[in-house]
This record gives structure tokens, sequence and C-alpha cells, in this order.
């Protein structure tokens, strides 16, 4: 058969031939993907300029001239003077080592503080375990419920011999974290309600409820809602029932989330074929034996990525409560940059606290990303 | 009855006979009745139990509800205006207005920088140079990541940091930057002016009609004259000479330094940029990955298709691509202009006085809690149906016309 030995040549033939050498190494890679046509190559070597600049600025003033400690002066305004030595060629790190309890802990007491320290880890492994599919069951909403009655237990305290610690001096990052899981947690149900509810054909005035709410929360900025909360909200209650600050933003972050999840189940809703619905039906099942045994469980499922970009993008919104005057890792920076001993080193602080949110949200975003990845090898097999 | 109609499947589907409803619970349209209105009353239950707390409690602070107080002086003072307002002699509601319109001012802004940086951005992303494709990457990956409002702060700081007017930096001949903003040359604006926009704006209208009539006549005969040469004469000719007629009036305002301040010019205040910048940025990185996968989103095919076709790669990329990627970009570039618009009421954090910051001062002065939210929210309502409305006009207008 002429086909077959024509393979049998070629085969031979390219085992024993390496491509020619201008398309192998880093040379032909560079050509290539560097200084493909005149305009690549005019871009590659402004960027490069502009990057091997700005580095090298960048890593002057952060590592070479930087001041990593500062002796402690008699006088603390005194304290940062080596520091002001430098003001502009370095950066002043020492302000982040004196200060880096109090943007974590805020004013948490001192001696105390090992608790919201362990709760920042709580939260991590929690949302470590909820990363992981082979806790995709039923047994996770048990661990979320022991996890946040936990996290309660140690913020608060005034058992087990820890002391009592009133809300008002909880703060930092565990204020953040708090903010956005347990909005999240408290959201969630709220959101597969109402979705359902818009979703629904048999009750028209529940289904006009749960578009309105949607369409009005998305429609306002999450600052108004939060404004509602603190200054509208205590005269919405009876008199001598007024919830502390830290509840109140935390409905509004609640009441918000929901629109926005709300939404998101409603795509799962929709994705699911309508053959699922009707074989349910046929089945003879009640509305909610179809709900909860055959729509839910897998709608819920697909929309866990949309699920997380959301919970990524609460989390961010969290550091709005800075402008109700919430004591949250940013609010808890802002504070930190005013101390009269450390006033004028805020962009140190800026970037530490943007370092903090950005390894919380890429890791979110990135594991994310992996996860549609692997739905969608799911699907397409 | 003939053969084809006894066949159960050829027959007129049968309407389900009518039944009245019975008031039974095992009549499924009695127990939705039964639940609606249970579950308007627990809503109504409990919006009348707030609407009475509310009520004893405004009564118990001496609060008097409605919108009476909009007609009264306002003492809060307005640094960034668009009408003029004076503090201790306009009113609260054109107080108000002003905030609105500096909200729109930074909304609008806004939405044309980020839509430009985010598109170059994201094409950078799927550009054969290796190099901007990663930073682009990284770029879009950092921003995003970041709270918007710690990015405002930031850029805040920075702009306040910039040194004195005295020692102010200098780009160009007339532009300054200083900590009290940006010094720009300004037009000192005539009624020539007026008339040459209103050209310019005729002569967008007589290119796209300019425009249609030559691909008309492509499509009967083939061949048809170029659309840029007039085109360019239109948009550039008719203004000019608008504004000879009236005389070419040009005088710039020129801002100069007078011991601590400058004079004369425009200012970009330090919290008007801070936040134009802040927004931009932030909003141009999610508008890059949209812009992105849109342009993915195009098939594979298209482009050789078109390269077969023997069009080179600009021609490509504005016949055949965009066009197809525009459809799947409209849909998210809505609601990302939405949460600019949206994020827009961050100001509030850095000072500049959009609405949010004017009706939380107003709040705080008269103590119109309810009435104050109310307008910031119907205010942003408004805005975000208004883009949604336009942005669903031109998804229709753009959408694959089916057949």
């Amino acid at each position: 058969m002429s086909g077959q030995t024509a393979t049998i040549i070629g085969t031979a033939s390219a085992a024993r031939e390496q491509p020619p050498a201008s398309l192998v190494g880093p040379w032909a890679w560079a050509r290539r993907n560097l200084f493909g046509s005149w305009w690549s190559s005019a871009v590659t070597i402004l960027l490069g300029y502009l990057i091997v600049r700005w580095a090298w600025g960048f890593i002057d003033w952060a590592v070479i001239n930087a001041v990593w400690s500062v002796p402690v002066a008699s006088n603390p305004l005194d304290t940062a003077a080596p520091c002001r030595q430098m003001a502009g060629v370095g950066a002043c790190w020492a302000v982040i080592g004196d200060k880096w309890r109090f943007i974590l802990f805020g004013r948490y007491p001192y001696d105390q503080q090992w608790r919201p320290a362990l709760c920042i880890l709580l939260f991590i492994a929690l949302y470590g375990v909820s990363a992981n599919r082979a806790f995709w069951r039923k047994e996770l909403l048990y661990i979320w419920v022991a996890t946040l009655a936990v996290i309660a237990f140690l913020m608060w305290g005034g058992v087990l011999g820890m002391d009592y610690v009133a809300q008002d001096q909880w703060g930092g990052l565990p204020i953040t974290l708090i903010l956005a899981t347990f909005g999240l947690a408290f959201a969630f149900p709220l959101a597969v309600v109402v979705a359902l509810g818009r979703r629904s054909t048999q009750l028209p005035a529940v289904k006009f409820l749960c578009v309105g709410y949607v369409e009005l929360i998305r429609g306002v900025p999450l600052i108004s809602l939060l404004f509602m909360a603190s200054v509208m909200f205590p005269l919405f209650m009876p008199e001598g029932l007024n919830p502390d600050k830290l509840l109140r933003a935390q409905i509004a972050i609640i009441l918000f989330a929901a629109a926005y999840l709300a939404e998101v189940v409603r795509g799962g809703l929709q994705s699911l074929p309508k053959g699922q619905y009707e074989a349910a039906d046929a089945l003879g099942l009640s509305y909610w034996q179809k709900t909860l045994k055959i729509i839910l469980p897998q709608a819920l499922r697909m929309v866990i990525p949309p699920l997380v970009n959301n919970f990524i993008s609460f989390f961010k919104d969290t550091s709005l409560v800075l402008i109700i005057g919430i004591f949250d890792l940013l609010t808890a920076g802002k504070v930190a940059m005013a101390d009269p001993t450390w006033t004028g080193f805020s962009t140190e602080i800026y970037l530490v606290l943007a370092a903090i949110y950005f390894v919380f949200c890429y890791a979110m975003s990135h594991y994310s990303r992996s996860l549609e990845r692997k739905f969608s090898r799911a699907r397409n097999r | 009855m003939s053969a084809t109609t006894s066949d159960p499947r050829l027959a007129p589907t049968r309407q389900a006979p009518k039944q009245r409803m019975q008031l039974s619970w095992t009549d499924p349209r009695f127990r939705n009745l039964v639940w609606q209105a249970l579950v308007l009353a627990i809503i109504v239950a409990v919006i009348w139990y707030l609407v009475g707390n509310t009520r004893h409690n405004l009564e118990a602070r001496h609060i008097a509800t409605g919108f009476g107080f909009l007609e009264s002086t306002s003492g809060i003072p307005i640094g960034e205006q668009m009408i003029p307002y004076t503090s201790g002699a306009s009113t609260y509601l054109r107080a108000l207005t002003e905030g609105v319109l500096n909200t729109l001012k930074v909304a609008i802004v806004g939405v044309i920088l980020s839509t430009i940086l985010g598109t170059i951005i994201g094409v950078g992303r799927l550009s054969p140079n290796w190099l901007l494709a990663k930073i682009t990457a990284v770029y879009v990956e950092v921003i995003r990541d970041i709270p918007v409002l710690l990015q405002l702060l930031f850029w805040y700081v920075l702009l306040q940091g910039l040194p004195a007017p005295k020692a102010s930096i200098r780009l160009g001949s007339a532009v300054f930057l200083s900590n009290r903003g940006i010094k720009v040359p300004l037009l000192v604006w005539e009624d020539a002016h007026t008339w040459a926009l209103v050209a310019f704006a005729v002569a967008i209208v007589l290119t796209f009609l300019w425009r249609r009539r030559v691909h008309r006549q492509r499509d009967l005969t083939g061949t048809a004259p170029k659309v840029w040469p007039v085109a360019l004469a239109l948009l550039i000719g008719l203004p000019v000479i608008v504004w000879a007629i009236f005389g070419a009036p040009l005088t710039i305002d020129m801002p100069q330094l007078h011991g601590f301040n400058f004079s004369g010019g425009g200012t970009i205040t330090p919290e008007y940029g801070a936040l134009t910048l802040g927004l931009v940025i932030y909003t141009s990185a999610f508008i890059a990955e949209i812009v992105r996968s849109g342009i993915q989103a195009v098939a594979q095919g298209q482009w050789e298709a078109s390269q077969a076709l023997g069009l080179h790669r600009g021609q490509t990329l504005n016949l055949v691509v965009l066009p197809q990627a525009l459809r799947v970009i409209i849909p998210p570039m809505t609601s990302e202009y939405l949460s600019l618009a949206k994020n827009s009421s961050l100001a509030v954090a850095i000072g500049y006085q959009d609405i949010v910051s004017i009706a939380s001062t107003i709040l705080n002065q008269t103590g119109q809690a309810i009435e104050g939210i109310a307008i910031i929210m119907l205010v942003y309502l408004t805005i975000s149906l208004s883009i949604s409305l336009f942005m669903n006009w031109y998804n229709a207008h753009i959408a694959l016309v089916g057949r």
C-alpha cells in the first residue's frame, strides 16, 4: 500500500530531523513573540523601557532605600524620624511593623488578639473546605453553621474563661470576613427563595414582589442601603430596641447580596432543561418535592462559579462600610494612617491593605476559573 | 368523518374545560390565592408596623416629614459648581441639582474613558506580542482584585501629595499639576463656539446620511465613491466655516501663577480627578475582560474566512469580527456602565460633592433622613433605568436580524 509506505517513510525521517535552529530556542521565541513585526518590536521596546524604569524605581523605593524598623524614641512623635529623612526616597515599612496588629485586629484588647487571629484562620479553613468538591454535600451546611457559631463565640467570648469583648471593640480583618461570609450565608437562602418566587407562574403577586425587590436593590448603590441602615433603620424600630451598627450594616449587606445572588440562582434555574421540570411533574411530586429534590440540587451546582465571582465582589464591597464608620480592614488602615506618629506614610499602608485584599480575591478568582474549566470540560465530554 | 381527522394527533387541540374555582384546599387555584393573600398580608403588616414606629419616632424627635425643606435656604458650601449656586442664598433643591449634575459629570466622562481604555487593554490581551499580552493581563488581574474604594482613596492621597502651586509640576507650557488640582488652559466660550458645535452635530448627521447613500449605491451597482473624504470635509469644514462666519473668536484663558495660587484657566479638582481616575481604571479592567471574551467568542473560522477573501487585519476586525463581537459584548457592558454609575457614589469618601454627598449633608443638617435617602435612590434608579433603556435600544439596533 502506497499510503502506508508513505507514512512509514514520513515518520522515520521526521524522527531524525530536528526543526531548523531558527525555529526553536529562546531567540526564535523572542523573534516570534516580541519582534514579530515593526509594530510589535516598537511596542516591546517601549514597554520594556517603561517596565525597567518603573520597576527599578519601585525596587529602589520599596526595598533598597526602605526603612524596615526604627528604634523607639522617648518622644513618640520622634519615632518616625529615620523614616522622615528618607521620605520620598525610600518606603517606611516600620509603620507596618508598628501598626500591623492594629490594622488586622483594630481595637480588640491586645492580649486577647489571638481570638480574632484564630477566627481569621477558621474563616480561611472554611473557605478551603467549601472549595473542595468532595465536601459538596449536606454535611457542608453543618460545617458552616458550626464554624460560624464557633467564630461568634470566639469574638464575643464570655464563656470558657474568655473575657467578654463588646462588639464595638471588634475591628480589622475579622470584620471584613464576618461581613462578607455571614452576608453570603444569610443572603444565599433568601436569594434562592426570591429566585424561585421570580420564576413562579402560579403566584403573580409573589412574582411581582420578587421582581420589585431585585430590581430596586440592583438599581441603587450599596452606599444608599448602608446609609439607610445607619440613618433610617433606627427610625423603623420601636423605641428602646436599637440593634448595633454592625448588625444594621450586616442586614444591609445581606439584602444587597441577596438581590444579586437571586439573579445568579435564577440563571441556574433557567439553564435546566424543561424536561427536568416536566419529569418531576409526571412523577407526581409536589412543588416543594420537585424543587428541593430535583431542581435545586442541579441548578445550584451549575451556579457555583458565578457564585464565587459574586462572593469576590461582596468581599470587596464590604470596604464601603468605611463610609458609615464601621471598623473593617480599610477603616483600621485609615485610622492607623491618622496616628500623628506616622502621618505621611499612607502609601505604605494602602499598599499593604491592597495586598491583603488582593491575596483573598485572587485566590478566589483563581479557584473560580479552575472550577469553570472543570465544569465546561465535564459538559463538553 | 374522514380517516384523517380520526387520527388524534391531527385533531384540533381541545381546551381544558373551564372549571369554577372551588373554595377548597384541594383546588390549586384556591390554594395559590390563599398563599398570595397570606404573603401580601404579612408584607402589609410589616410595613404597617414599621411606618407606625417611624411616625412615633419622628414625632418624638420633632421632625416634620415632607419635601417642604427643599425650598428653604441651604448653607452647604459647594466647591464644584456646574450651575450658579451661592451658599446661604440658594435653596436645598438647587444644591441637590448641583449634586446630580456632578454625579452625571463623573458618570458620563467615566463611561467614555473607561470604554476607550478597556477596549485598548482588552485588545492588548489578545496581542501576539507576548510582553503586551502579559502586562495587560497583570493589569486586569491586579485592578480587579482590589476594592474600588481603596483605589479611590489611594489616588486621592497621591493627588493631594502633589507639590504646592509654587512648586507645581509643569506639563508642556500651560498645564500645571499641584495639590490644588490640575490647571488647564480654557477656551473663552462665545456664541460662535456654540454654533460651531451645532454645526458639528449637523455634520455628524450628514455624514451618516452620506454613508448610508454610498452603501446603498454600492449594494445596487457594486461601485461607489469613498466615504471618508466627504466625511472629513463635513466634520472639519462645516464647524470651521460656521466659526469663521461668526468672526473666528479665539481667546484662550491661560492659568497663571500669582503668589500662592493660580488665576485663570480651568481646574480639574483633586477630588474629581481622583474619582474619575479611580473609576476609569477600575471599570476598564472589567471592560477589558468583556472585550477580550467578546472577540474570542467569534469563531476562528470567521478570521480565516475573511483572510481567504483577501481582507487585511484592520478590515477583518472592522467588518467581520467586531460586528459579531459587539452582540456578545453589549449586554455585560451595560451592567459595567451601571456599576460605574453606582460606584460614583463613593465620591462621598473623598469629598467630591456628588448627589450622595450633598444629600447626606442635607440629611444631617435637617434630619430629613427618609426624604434624603429617597432622593438618592430615586436619582440612581433614574440613571440606571436610562442607561438600561439606551443600551437595550442599542442592543436591539445591532442584534442579528433574523430571517
